[in-house]
């Protein structure tokens, strides 16, 4: 038998049972839970008279509705209400753990995940959103599903699925200072396209990765949806089980020894094949700016607003002219000339300590600039938050004029009261820049923390590598 | 879920790749705990030119004229024409319940994501794969033909024109079964649970720092 990937390795250890057509019943070790695409999947398990197969592999968490200034009122937004606390009701009624609004482990479900140790190398981890990828950093198949499918979770604590092909991206050099794993993903999403991974989990590998810490590495993982990847995974190395160690879900003692023996062989083997390929240079990578609705629609922050007049094909143009009235951008603009309105840092993309502590470099010593609307810094759970208290990062950013929030997916996608207005322009941690994706008429670029905190501070697109020279 | 055989219907031409779920429903309509009632939000920004909120009343919205599906001739599509990498964006099934509310029952494009494809075929909405070169000639039929219909054969895993063309399109065939039967997963899953507590067993001795419960 030839070798096989990392993505192999985990799918073979959870096959339960596969039929001739390669429809597989996969094991599920771990589900996260939160409240948007849960309430009919618990309705469901309801009216079919069924439990959840294995309650204590749940934890449950509300994120997306959660309002991030103070929540002693608890959610003003009377719809959003019903949601939360639908989730905490079903919690109690099937005897999930939950980390309900007011525990101070609260946070965005795949920070948090990993913040306790519930993530571990191996494991299959599903949870109905797609930003599931995250937890791939650890060397797990973690992957997001449907509520239908979250259903079928909690009832059998299996999935059935299809074993997808395995695709490899290699970030060769290392990368420059000033240049951040959201800047990898980026460049790759603008290099592959959106649908360049689909139908692939797609494992990040090369000199560039190996060198990038776990939230690195849930930063990129957690973008590999973006370029259409079912899962995005890293092989175990010293990084991960350094990490993991001693957080409060991970394994203790003489367990703990025999897991990490077992996560060292989760990498994948020299001779492995991969169905696709593709391979960055990343030793000259500039940050990256978005300028388009999707996140392939990308360029350095040196370059410009393209044209859709040099592109050939007819719907990529259309696309292209869509994205730039949604805009409002003319072709050939210098990403440095578009001035923004607000800026989020925030989101499972780029909202745990280490983006916060990037961030709050650039900020340091400097103020907001007074053409910037709202300046957010929304840390992905109540541990962060607390970390960065304890590190006095708060009061850098508060100092400079930014809002410092509780913890939640906040202006990442606007079901809170956090977003934009029409017509106004965001420098934004998250990862997505669809219409509307942070308010109806908004308009996002997708950028790292430093480069976000460059943004506040100048009040338009600047390469963060001038600030951090300066300082 | 209901079975699905074959439709003949109208086809709406929706001329745009990258469609993502976000389009499809917006997220404020996520905040619902039901599941029926999302199709008159579909394509919500593109549909109506003020914003919506969810639990509104959408009689009296301002109607956005330009949006194709706001054109009288596709009134009662069931058939919904698109380009590349249909669905993609956040893994809700929203999108799914608000197509099939709308009165899709299939969609077609030259490709979908993955998690969108996975939802639709368990909600009974046909996801159809046809090459590129396809999907354009029926897009440039369905815009010069008022009442251009297609008839989709699940059985016969074909699109037919209706000057009788065909044209051919794979489907896994465990789906394909289930989608014919309307056959529910976790029943059928179920069925296995031996397996799965022999497996389960199995795995508390091998990697039991899998199973603090345990
Ligand atoms: S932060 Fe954004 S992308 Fe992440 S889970 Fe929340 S809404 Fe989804």
């Amino acid at each position: 038998m030839g070798g096989r990937t990392l993505y192999d390795k985990i799918w073979d250890e959870h096959v339960v049972r596969a039929e001739p057509d390669g429809t597989t019943l996969l094991y599920i070790d771990r589900h996260l839970v939160h409240e948007v695409t849960s309430p009919q999947a618990f309705e469901g398990l309801r009216l079919a008279g069924r439990r959840p197969w294995r309650p204590q592999a749940i934890l449950a968490v509300p994120d997306h509705n959660v309002p991030t200034t103070d929540r002693s009122r608890g959610i003003d937004d009377p719809v959003s209400r019903v949601q939360v606390e639908t989730l905490d009701r079903n919690c109690r009624e099937f005897g999930i753990t939950e980390f309900a609004m007011d525990d101070p482990r609260q946070g965005i479900v795949h920070v948090i995940g990993p913040e306790q140790g519930f993530t571990l190398p191996g494991m299959t981890i599903v949870c109905g959103d797609s930003h599931t990828s995250t937890h791939g950093a650890f060397g797990a198949l973690a992957f997001g599903i449907g509520t239908s499918e979250v259903e079928h979770v909690l009832a059998t604590q299996c999935l059935l699925t299809r074993k997808s092909r395995n695709m490899r991206a290699r970030f060769t050099g290392a990368l420059p200072p000033g240049v951040y794993a959201k800047d990898l993903a980026l460049a790759l999403i603008g290099r592959i396209g959106t649908a360049g991974g689909t139908g692939c989990a797609l494992e990040f590998a090369g000199e560039a990765v190996e060198g990038l810490s776990m939230e690195g590495r849930m930063t990129l993982c957690n973008m590999a949806i973006e370029a259409g990847a079912r899962a995005g995974l890293v092989a175990v190395d010293e990084t991960t089980i350094r990490y993991l160690e001693g957080r409060p879900l991970a394994p203790k003692g003489a367990l703990w020894e025999r897991a990490v023996e077992a996560w060292r062989g989760l990498v994948s083997d020299p001779d492995a094949v991969f169905d696709r390929e593709v391979e960055i240079d990343v030793s000259a990578l500039e940050p990256q700016v978005t300028w388009g609705t999707s996140p392939e629609m990308v360029v350095g922050v040196s370059g410009r607003v393209p044209d859709p007049a040099d592109e050939p094909d007819p719907v990529r143009r259309g696309d292209m002219e869509r994205a730039l009235a949604y805009m409002g951008l003319e072709p050939g603009t210098p990403m440095a000339e578009i001035a923004v309105d607000r800026v989020f840092i925030g989101s499972c993309t780029n909202a745990r300590i280490e983006d916060l502590r990037a961030a709050a470099a650039v900020v340091r010593g400097r103020r907001v600039a007074r053409s910037v609307r709202q300046a957010l810094v929304v840390p992905g759970s109540g541990l962060v938050k607390r970390q960065a208290e304890a590190e006095g990062l708060d009061r850098i950013f508060r100092a400079a004029g930014f809002e410092w929030r509780e913890p939640g997916c906040s202006m990442c996608l606007a079901m809170n009261a956090d977003r934009l207005g029409p017509g106004e322009r965001c420098a934004s941690t998250s990862n997505r820049n669809f219409e509307g994706r942070q308010g109806a008429g908004g308009r996002t670029h997708l950028v790292s923390p430093a480069m976000a905190a460059a943004a506040a501070v100048a009040g338009r697109f600047v390469d963060v590598r001038e600030l951090l020279e300066a300082a | 879920m209901e079975p699905f055989e074959r439709v003949t219907g109208l086809v709406a031409p929706l001329d745009r790749a990258n469609v993502d779920t976000d389009q499809i429903i917006p997220k404020q309509y996520l905040k619902s705990i039901e599941r029926t009632g999302f199709g008159r939000y579909l394509f919500d920004g593109w549909r109506y030119l003020d914003e919506g909120r969810p639990g509104q009343d959408c009689a009296g919205r301002p109607l956005n004229p330009d949006f194709v599906l706001n054109q009288p001739r596709y009134r009662g599509a069931t058939i919904l024409l698109a380009r590349d990498n249909f669905g993609c964006g956040s893994s809700r099934e929203h999108a799914v319940w608000a197509l099939t509310d709308y009165g899709f029952r299939v969609v077609i494009a030259p490709s979908f994501a993955d998690i969108f494809y996975g939802n639709a075929l368990k909600n009974g909405l046909l996801p159809v794969r046809l090459p590129a070169e396809v999907v354009e000639r029926l897009f440039r039929a369905v815009e010069a033909t008022p009442g251009y219909t297609l008839t989709v054969d699940l059985p016969e895993q074909v699109v037919v024109t209706p000057e009788g063309e065909r044209f051919p399109f794979e489907i896994d065939p465990f789906r394909k079964q289930c989608l014919l039967e309307g056959l529910d997963d976790i029943g059928i899953t179920l069925r296995h649970a031996d397996e799965i507590r022999a497996y389960e067993a199995r795995r508390r001795r091998e990697a039991p720092w899998l199973f603090p419960d345990a």
